[in-house]
């Protein structure tokens, strides 16, 4: 006997209504807020584990007093900018509160600026992570 | 403002990039998992065999 699953809670049907809409919107939501495209794939230990990993790096980096880079003067600058624009909306907070502009000439300040970077390049790789999740490239 | 020292540092460092790598490069948990300690380990361990070698180098 023949018939429709149309509609039906078969697997097939509830692994097709987490594959609509726009694909790019865990990589785009991950990167603005760490951890938020694993928890609009409904990942909710990844995306947890994830979000305080990188919210706490990047606090960490602000509270050693490390610098935000803001603009791009040498090419090292310029690879530091890039990695701070990995964090998204923190770096915005983090312009916008004023955070990280005059950095302390001491070690743990400079732990800091790396700290923060180094936050925003794991930012970068938990959102393709999500948008390999979202493509069905990894389970 | 927060002051850790130098080993401080490379533990917390190794534990946040150990965590987001453990996630992101395997599939299952107990993988995850793994890995993850695998990255710690390595992270704090060429840390402190980098810092000897350079002592032994200064001296």
């Amino acid at each position: 006997m023949r018939y429709s699953q149309e509609g039906m809670a078969t697997d097939d049907n509830k692994n097709a209504a987490t594959t609509t809409g726009f694909v790019y919107l865990p990589l785009i939501a991950g990167w603005l807020v760490p951890g938020a495209g694993h928890f609009l794939l409904r990942k909710w230990g990844r995306g947890l584990l994830i979000s305080a990993s990188i919210v706490c790096m990047f606090s960490l980096g602000v509270a050693m007093h490390g610098k935000i880079f803001s603009g791009a003067s040498d090419i090292l600058d310029i690879l530091g900018f890039i990695g701070d624009l990995g964090n998204g909306l923190l770096y915005l907070v983090g312009r916008v509160l004023g955070l990280g502009v005059d950095q302390v000439q001491i070690t743990t300040a400079d732990y800091g600026t790396r700290f923060i970077v180094v936050a925003g390049l794991l930012n970068v790789i938990a959102a393709v992570d999500a948008h390999n999740l979202r493509t069905g490239r990894k389970s | 403002m927060f002051k850790p020292s130098h080993f401080a540092a490379v533990v917390l460092f190794a534990l946040f990039a150990s965590t987001v790598f453990g996630i992101t490069q395997r599939d299952t948990p107990r993988r995850m998992l793994r890995y993850g300690i695998y990255c710690f380990v390595l992270f704090v361990g060429s840390a402190i065999v980098l810092s000897w070698l350079m002592f032994f180098i200064a001296r």
